[in-house]
């Protein structure tokens, strides 16, 4: 099985991050939301194996609200 | 008195008094199935074929009103074929192969259903219910003529069951009075709200979603292609979905989602259900209101479909969303499964302890259809905020990129289950098959010579030979088995080797009555063949 990657992985990281920042300029909430939801189904569609996918659903849910908040 | 609880499409099995009511004591049958619909019906087809006898008590005296499940799949049609009864079913139903998705005004795509080629049988037909339960009664009577030992009581309600160590006892209430009747095993077909399930205490536990939905089937002349469409959020039905489908006799189901909130006797008047008609199909269209219901649904099953010498099957063991087709599917392969397997106890030729497999397997079955059917129900009826959230965003992709077009879930195909680590399996010692003719799986059909394959299985356990020597002909116990030997030459599309061969370059399979695999070898081994056989009659 493929693992999720979880160090540092991408090539242009401020880039990225300012790129997403300015898709959700001048959004309400609604619409950011949307956003975002469009995204994670574009970008799960590109990785394609379900078994990273899952990974990537547990690490997220793992992280909310930060260290020693989240259920383990 | 035998209430009423709805109007009859076609009366088939009018009351007359049974020599039973008269009996000094109850008369004990060796089956007795309760509800005639197709569940109940297929079953009694099928126990008659094998000479099992038979009781069908109905508590109406014919088919029931509306067109209620009207897709059905390739795999009840191939069940059918073996009854006898497939060909007025596919020669009256209506076969489409495109359907289109809308979104408000805009189509966002259509499809090809692309069946795969070298099948007998579409992947499903639309066909009202009432027809399809008339010719399912119309083989029986065919049968009885020629001395079937298939009965059907119609006004008999059963209004009290108790079980013996032996046998079960109903007491049966009839225009005439109640009398009682026994049975050997009962099976339970009488819909979700099985009488006899409440009578027994027992539970029905699940999911209801909270949703209600408007059917309207209306004749019109129109000349629209057939085809199955669905919109979400179209300008006639704002903020939910509708579907129209097209059925026999110019008839087309129209379908439309109303929400949770609603006044039922509002939406059910005829003129705004006529509104809501003129608005889907156009002002202009003539029309005519045939058939009109509301319905909401609930994703159900009780624990167990055995208790003892009753077992339930169809609606009564378990309910599906109507999305996918899996409802009457899903009961007629019960029946399918149960029947050679109440014959073969019956005629002591496998123990009792065969019967636990039909819950085995079926249970297996109806989480599987509850799974997907309850998915396709999600994507229609979002529970909340998060999950419109994500089925919008689908829809708003699906406009622009083909890749979101698989997640639109407006309702899976209906296929049925591979049951796999079920008890009755046998070994999968074929090097290379391939996976979909594995051992629990429904043979897939597929041409040979000038006819198809699932032709030759009978209902009897066969023995499928390609490429391999068998014996002309084969028993065991004294009871012969069916022997196909066939060459993968004989299928020119190459569809049976690929099917059945896979990388193997030959292959025997060992079938069950219900065309489902026990076991394949790359040779035939007699010794493995009759292991393989007393595992799947429960005899280890």
């Amino acid at each position: 099985m493929t693992d999720l990657v979880l160090a540092p992985n991408l090539d242009n990281t401020d880039d990225f991050y300012a790129a997403l920042l300015a898709a959700h300029d001048g959004l309400d909430d609604g619409e950011s939301h949307a956003l975002n939801a469009r995204l994670v189904l574009i970008l799960a569609n590109h990785i394609g194996d379900y078994g990273v996918l899952t990974q990537a659903l547990d690490a997220a849910v793992k992280a909310r609200g930060g260290p020693g908040q989240g259920p383990g | 008195m035998v209430a009423v609880r709805y109007q009859t499409a076609f009366r088939l099995y009018p009351y007359e008094k049974s020599a039973d009511q008269e009996a000094d004591r109850p008369v004990r049958h060796p089956v007795v199935i309760v509800g005639g619909g197709p569940v109940g019906m297929a079953l009694a087809l099928d126990l008659g074929k094998r000479g099992i006898a038979c009781l069908v008590l109905d508590d109406h005296d014919g088919v029931g009103m509306g067109s209620r499940a009207i897709c059905f799949a390739k795999r009840t049609l191939e069940i059918c074929d073996r009854l006898g009864c497939g060909d007025p079913m596919v020669d009256k139903g209506v076969v489409w192969n495109t359907g289109r998705v809308y979104r408000d005004v805009r189509e966002v795509y259509s499809f090809d259903l692309l069946p795969e080629g070298g099948h007998r049988r579409p992947a499903f037909i639309n066909l009202q219910q009432p027809y399809f339960e008339q010719f399912l009664v119309a083989e029986i009577r065919r049968l009885q003529a020629a001395g079937a030992p298939i009965e059907i009581r119609g006004q008999n309600s059963v209004t009290g069951v108790g079980q013996q160590a032996d046998h079960v006892v109903l007491d049966v209430d009839t225009p005439d009075g109640s009398y009682r009747v026994e049975a050997d095993y009962l099976v339970a077909c009488d819909g979700a709200n099985s009488p006899i399930r409440t009578m027994m205490g027992l539970g029905f536990e699940g999911r209801v979603f909270e949703d209600n939905f408007l059917i309207a089937d209306i004749r019109m002349m129109a000349d629209f292609p057939v085809e199955r469409r669905f919109w979400f959020d179209p300008p006639f039905n704002r903020g939910e979905t509708a579907l129209l489908h097209k059925q026999p006799d110019d008839v087309w189901r129209l379908d439309f989602q109303l929400g949770w909130n609603i006044d039922r006797k509002v939406e059910l008047a005829t003129e705004r259900i006529c509104d809501r008609v003129s608005a889907m199909i156009g002002a202009g269209v003539d029309f005519e209101l045939v058939w009109t219901s509301i319905y909401t649904f609930r994703c159900c099953t009780m624990e167990t479909y055995r208790h003892g010498r009753v077992l339930f099957a169809g609606d009564s063991a378990h309910q599906v969303s109507p999305f996918g087709a899996r409802g009457a599917n899903g009961g007629i392969q019960d029946a399918d499964n149960l029947g050679w397997k109440l014959a073969a106890v019956l005629k002591g030729e496998a123990p009792d302890a065969l019967l636990d497999s039909y819950h085995t397997e079926r249970k297996q079955a109806a989480l599987e259809n509850i799974k997907n059917s309850a998915r396709s129900a999600d994507f229609l009826t979002p529970r909340n905020p998060a999950h419109a959230l994500f089925r919008d965003a689908v829809l708003d992709l699906v406009e622009h990129f083909d890749f979101a077009r698989p997640m639109v879930n407006s309702g899976r195909l209906s296929v049925p289950c591979i049951y796999d680590g079920s008890p009755l399996n046998g070994s999968d010692a074929l090097g290379g098959g391939p996976a979909r003719s594995r051992p629990g799986a429904p043979c897939s059909d597929a041409p040979v010579r000038d006819g198809f394959l699932l032709d030759r299985l009978t209902g009897r356990f066969a023995v499928l030979a390609i490429n391999a020597a068998v014996p002309e002909s084969l028993s065991i116990e004294g009871k012969p088995l069916d022997v196909i030997p066939l060459s993968a030459e004989d299928d020119a599309t190459g569809a049976l080797a690929h099917r059945y061969l896979g990388e193997a370059p030959c292959a025997v399979y060992l079938i069950r009555p219900d065309q489902h695999i026990v076991g394949r070898w790359p040779a035939f081994d007699p010794a493995r063949i009759e292991a393989a056989f007393f595992q799947s009659i429960g005899k280890v």
